[in-house]
């Protein structure tokens, strides 16, 4: 091994040679031989037909689920379980609806009080953070609210600014706006862009949504079914900087179309005239 | 949700439509004064033999008797304390072991599956059993207040605990909570609402067994006094105490519902 070698910081993270059997009477091979790295700071979209095994890889990535094969290491230790680093951002009912906003916010915060024996107090006084995190969300007001009390936008907010408290290297997000109104995701969009410079966290983000794929991420993961596995890694050409009307460019729409046709071709859906004639046929 | 539904303003009969408080009340009152009216002119008619359908003046009068010279409060005090007893044994049994059903497998593949067994056995069987084990004290009503509610509450609770969100405990653990974390700070308050549902209709199951519980060499209860009203053919005394029973479980009842809306102000907003 080489001296520059030896001095290249671990990527935060590393998947190498990862398979994934879910077992049963017919055992689903999700993931085969999957291989990825992630830098510090770097933001990566993951894309793909349903069923390609997205939520499936990020929850290994997240200690939520075993894998059957290969390697995975965060920051060069290996992945064995959850933990603090690798904060989860979920699409529906992570939220604790018995917590006001800002308790949940808290909610990271109040476990390591309870740990180190800490008053009250102690953890009011540490909450500054939640008060920044609130703001930035655009929270503020709502900060005594139950989540119920919210919109579906505001509550992703929240599970935002809670998985951001504890200041976790990693942010993994699966389909966290898959529930909203476009209008509302695209709020959604430049926030989390805003927060992605602000905080420098490292972000995995599942969607199957392309132009959010290529709008948020600086790398778009493309991945195929039966059996699961990375089909093409797209490099995205624009930098950080990105207003909404990148959007209508000819090189975003150009990408866009190229990984939609991808896409389709590795779902291996028919789309023949024929079959269609059939369907609509009634038979 | 409740967006679409205010368009135009909802009849009553709007599927799960809102019910204005003064509505509620309106309707309680038909559902239960209806039935009242039926049996008084049922007896008015004068088809009937007393004995089969007593009149509700003579169910009123024979509860004014039993409250001032038959010793109604000696009753309903023995009565609710075996119920009670009963139902607070079985919770305390219920409530630690249905949280540990509904949190680790192994647990529920060993006692769920037992339980789901012992509670189709008739509560009833087991009194001779209570009495060669327990005996005829006062622990024995309580035993079988306790076999009639225990089995099924431990199921309620193991259930009540599975239902938390998944994403709830996943959320927890992604931000570096421990299993004991998740227990006392996710799975505990996500399900609180729900296990105090269940303390209130398993109260209700414990309330039904009564009767059974003091056909074990009672002397006092109120399912004693209507047992022992049934073989004298006392038909209202039957009645007081049924609706007397009845009675109590419902103000038991709303008194849950009321702690639960005090206690849990987040689950019961609308929309
Ligand atoms: N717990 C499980 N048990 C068995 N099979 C599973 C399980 N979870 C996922 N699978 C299978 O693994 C494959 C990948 O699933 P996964 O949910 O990761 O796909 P996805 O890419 O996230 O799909 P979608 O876009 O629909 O969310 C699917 O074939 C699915 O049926
Ligand atoms: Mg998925």
């Amino acid at each position: 091994m080489g001296a520059s070698e030896a001095l290249k910081p671990a990527p935060r993270i590393a998947v190498s040679g990862l398979g994934k059997i879910f077992p049963g009477v017919t055992p689903v091979t999700a993931l085969d031989n999957i291989q990825l790295e992630i830098g510090q700071n770097e933001f990566v979209t993951l894309v793909g037909a349903s069923g390609c095994g997205k939520s499936t890889l990020l929850r290994i990535i997240g200690g939520l689920e075993y894998h059957s094969s290969g390697t995975l290491a965060a920051s060069g230790r290996p992945i064995e379980g959850p933990g603090a680093d690798r904060a989860m951002v979920f699409q529906h009912y992570s939220l604790y609806p018995w917590l006001t906003v800002r308790e949940n916010i808290r909610f990271s915060r109040r476990l390591k009080a309870h740990r180190q024996q800490l008053t009250e107090s102690d953890v009011e006084r540490a909450s500054g953070r939640a008060d920044s995190l609130l703001e930035l969300m655009g929270l503020s007001a709502m900060a005594q609210a139950w989540p119920s009390q919210l919109s579906g936008g505001m509550q992703q907010r929240v599970a935002i600014a809670r998985a951001l408290m504890s200041r976790p290297e990693v942010l993994l997000m699966d389909e966290p706006f898959g529930a909203l109104d476009a209008q509302t995701r695209e709020v959604m969009h430049d926030l989390i862009l805003h927060v992605f410079k602000l905080e420098k966290p490292t972000i995995v983000f599942v969607t199957h949504d392309v132009e959010e794929a290529i709008y948020l991420g600086q790398r778009v993961v493309l991945m195929a079914p039966r059996p699961g596995r990375i089909d093409t890694i797209y490099d995205v050409p624009f930098g950080s900087d990105r207003r909404q009307d990148l959007k209508h460019s000819r090189e975003f729409v150009e990408l866009k179309r190229e990984i939609v046709e991808r896409i389709r071709q590795t779902a291996g859906m028919r789309t023949d005239t024929d079959l269609l004639a059939r369907l609509s046929g009634g038979e | 949700m409740s967006r679409s539904r205010q368009t135009a303003r909802p009849g009553l009969w709007a599927i799960r439509g809102p019910l204005s408080a003064r509505h509620y009340t309106g309707f309680a009152m038909i559902g239960l004064v209806t039935p009242l009216l039926l049996w008084w002119g049922l007896v008015e008619l004068g088809w009937l033999s007393k004995v089969f359908l007593p009149s509700p003046l003579a169910v009123w009068t024979r509860f004014l008797r039993w409250l001032t010279t038959d010793r109604l409060m000696a009753d309903v005090g023995i009565s609710l304390y075996r119920v009670m007893a009963g139902w607070a044994l079985s919770a305390l049994f219920a409530l630690p072991l249905g949280l540990f059903i509904g949190t680790f497998r192994p647990v529920q593949a060993l006692l769920e599956p037992l339980m789901e067994f012992v509670r189709y056995m008739p509560a009833v069987a087991f009194i001779p059993l209570v009495m060669i084990w327990v005996g005829i004290e006062e622990s024995a009503k309580v035993a079988i207040i306790f076999i009639g509610t225990f089995f099924q509450m431990i199921l309620m609770v193991a259930e009540d605990v599975r239902r938390v969100p998944t994403a709830q405990i996943e959320a927890a653990q992604t931000m570096g909570a421990t299993r004991m974390e998740i227990i006392e700070q996710v799975l505990l308050p996500s399900a609180k609402p729900a296990l105090v549902d269940t303390l209130r209709i398993t109260l209700g199951f414990a309330w039904t067994y009564l009767v059974v519980a003091e056909l074990v060499a009672a002397n006092s209860g109120l399912g004693y006094a209507i047992l022992k009203a049934q073989r004298f053919l006392q038909t209202d005394k039957i009645f007081a105490g049924i609706i007397l029973i009845g009675l109590i479980g419902l103000l038991t009842d709303q008194l849950f519902r009321w702690l639960h809306r005090k206690a849990f102000p987040w689950a019961h907003l609308k929309h």
